[in-house]
């Protein structure tokens, strides 16, 4: 993909550069949209499976609530509290924003159409997703106050822990790929639905989903905003496009989390059916995508919040256990009838 | 200067910038987000070096988990900035002098000492071209050094244990939840279910 476009740019150095740039802008121009979207999804899903009608005014159906809300965060005067570690509290809504939108350099939407093509790409994500437990902990200590001091620090135990899990389930499905690439991963679930990997890896899929929602601080992990009980945690001091930026960066992981999800377990780019792979990956990609947001928006409407030690044993006595069994289980299988290694 | 040399230098002046500002800096927390920055700038440095495996282990394990609970630590204690420099002056000359011991010994490394200067630009294994990093790494790590994997796991449950029997103090009184004895409850044992009849109470 950047070779092709260098190569019409010049092939130079500079157009590499340029290249990349292009590229990038290729996908995060409508991931913000598309963000914009989700916002707007989430709203209606909820509020239709509360018998509420949602967003209805701005524009038809709606359609245009989220941009009002951003123009109006916008136009909003950014207020940093006096007794604000001031560096530290606009560092982390930025930091939230860009490591949201950098995971997206490894997500393949198609045959060779992805940014970057590592051969480590799915430890990038998980490097990247384990950073963003930064700019929240960063946020509740700069805030200098007690609610968003207390969503800090139940953010950081909760993504610790949930991130040892979802490691395991990584390595599980890497094993049988034979590489960390996600265009391998997604190689190997070509051939129709019965070869995707949430059949075979079942268990392993519920564990990935539900350590998502715990990473993502998706309800019924929202502890860290709760906003019953901390106000809204972590985001309560903010205002103005700090304010946007967290809101931004919390739905693009989540979406982020989406596409990891769809290229891991729901083949990526390929149709249920080789017969209807002449519709393009990238549509394949985003209607993915889609279902599983509609799933992340289904169990924040029906599921009730955890309490903080229920979220800990759900973590570390039940999904590290029956993660790390499976490891073993799933490998040895793999060892004993040939999977691995061919 | 071509893109890779500008990362360089600008991955590694940011190392050693940040490195400073860990002890320089006043405030502790800025100490941490500043060894932070220093350790995602190494593996910045790591992945200019094609170590792209090492460079995402970097992030992951100590960016992502370590640091953290560094992070988490510091946060939580409360400091008295101004106490705190008072004891810098009476460290000053240790510091010092594990300072110089260090320098010494890196100018004799790089200097002088050399016990076979034709080792020097071999490679100790030769890779495979067509392995990529993490499979060479697997390849050796649990075949050639599983004896030194396996100690390293040794070492690590050792202070998990110790952290626990550490902590752990059983506590008198304390109300705990049994998840299946709750989870085996029916209507029939919670509930009972009474008629009430006008005008009574019960």
């Amino acid at each position: 993909m950047v070779e092709w476009l260098a190569g019409l740019y010049g092939g130079t150095d500079a157009a590499w550069f340029f290249s990349i740039i292009t590229w990038i802008l290729v996908i995060v121009a409508p991931l913000l949209v598309g963000v914009a979207f989700a916002v707007y999804a989430d709203r209606k899903i909820w509020a239709a499976m509360q018998l509420r009608r949602g967003p209805n005014v701005v524009g038809p159906f709606g359609l245009l609530q989220s941009f009002a809300d951003g123009l109006k965060l916008f136009i909003k005067e950014t207020i940093v509290p006096a007794g604000a570690n001031k560096g530290i509290f606009i560092l982390a809504p930025m930091l939230t924003f860009v490591l949201a939108l950098i995971g997206w350099a490894v997500i393949p939407w198609g045959e060779g159409a992805v940014l970057a093509d590592i051969n480590v790409g799915i430890f990038y994500i998980f490097a990247i997703s384990s950073l963003g437990v930064y700019g929240i902990i960063m946020a509740g200590w700069a805030s200098n106050s007690r609610y968003a001091f207390l969503g800090g620090l139940r953010s950081a135990a909760q993504m610790v822990s949930y991130e040892v899990s979802m490691g395991f389930v990584l390595v599980t499905v890497i094993s049988y790929a034979g590489s960390p690439s996600l265009s391998e991963l997604v190689h190997m679930q070509s051939g129709g639905i019965w070869n995707w990997n949430f059949l075979w890896f079942f268990p392993m899929f519920v564990i990935f989903l539900i350590s998502a929602m715990a990473e993502t601080n998706r309800p019924p992990f929202d502890l860290p905003e709760a906003e019953a009980e901390l106000v809204a945690g972590y985001q309560v001091e903010y205002s103005s496009m700090a304010f946007a930026l967290f809101w931004l960066g919390e739905y693009g992981n989540i979406l982020l989390m989406c596409a990891l999800s769809s290229v891991l377990f729901f083949g990526g780019w390929y149709a249920p059916i080789p017969a209807l792979d002449f519709i393009p990956g990238p549509l394949w990609m985003i209607a993915k995508i889609c279902f599983f947001f509609f799933i992340f928006a289904w169990v924040k409407a029906t599921v009730p919040r955890y309490r903080y030690d229920q979220l800990m044993r759900l973590g570390w006595k039940v999904f590290l256990p029956v993660s790390l069994a499976a490891v073993v289980f799933y490998t040895g299988w793999g060892v004993a009838f040939g999977y691995i290694g061919k | 200067m071509s893109l890779t040399a500008l990362a360089f230098y600008l991955f590694a002046s940011i190392t050693v910038f940040s490195g400073f500002m860990v002890i320089a800096s006043k405030n502790p927390v800025h100490s941490v987000l500043f060894l932070i920055l220093a350790f995602f700038n190494a593996s910045g440095l790591f992945l200019l070096l094609g170590a792209e495996f090492l460079a995402m282990l970097l992030i992951i394990i100590y960016v992502g988990a370590v640091a953290v609970l560094f992070l988490f630590v510091v946060m939580m204690l409360d400091i008295n900035y101004t106490e705190m420099r008072e004891g810098f002056l009476q460290y000053l000359p240790i510091g010092a002098l594990i300072g110089l011991i260090v320098l010494v010994e890196l100018i004799m490394v790089v200097g002088v000492w050399q016990v076979a200067p034709e080792i020097i630009g071999t490679p100790a294994v030769a890779a495979a071209p067509d392995l990529t990093n993490t499979e060479a790494l697997g390849a050796v790590l649990y075949t050639q050094y599983i004896y030194a994997f396996q100690a390293a796991g040794i070492v690590l449950l050792i202070a998990m244990i110790g952290a626990i029997v550490l902590t752990l103090r059983t506590r008198e009184g304390v109300k705990r939840q049994n998840i299946s004895q709750q989870n085996r409850r029916t209507p029939q044992t919670a509930i009972e279910i009474k008629k009430v009849k006008v005008g009574e109470g019960l």
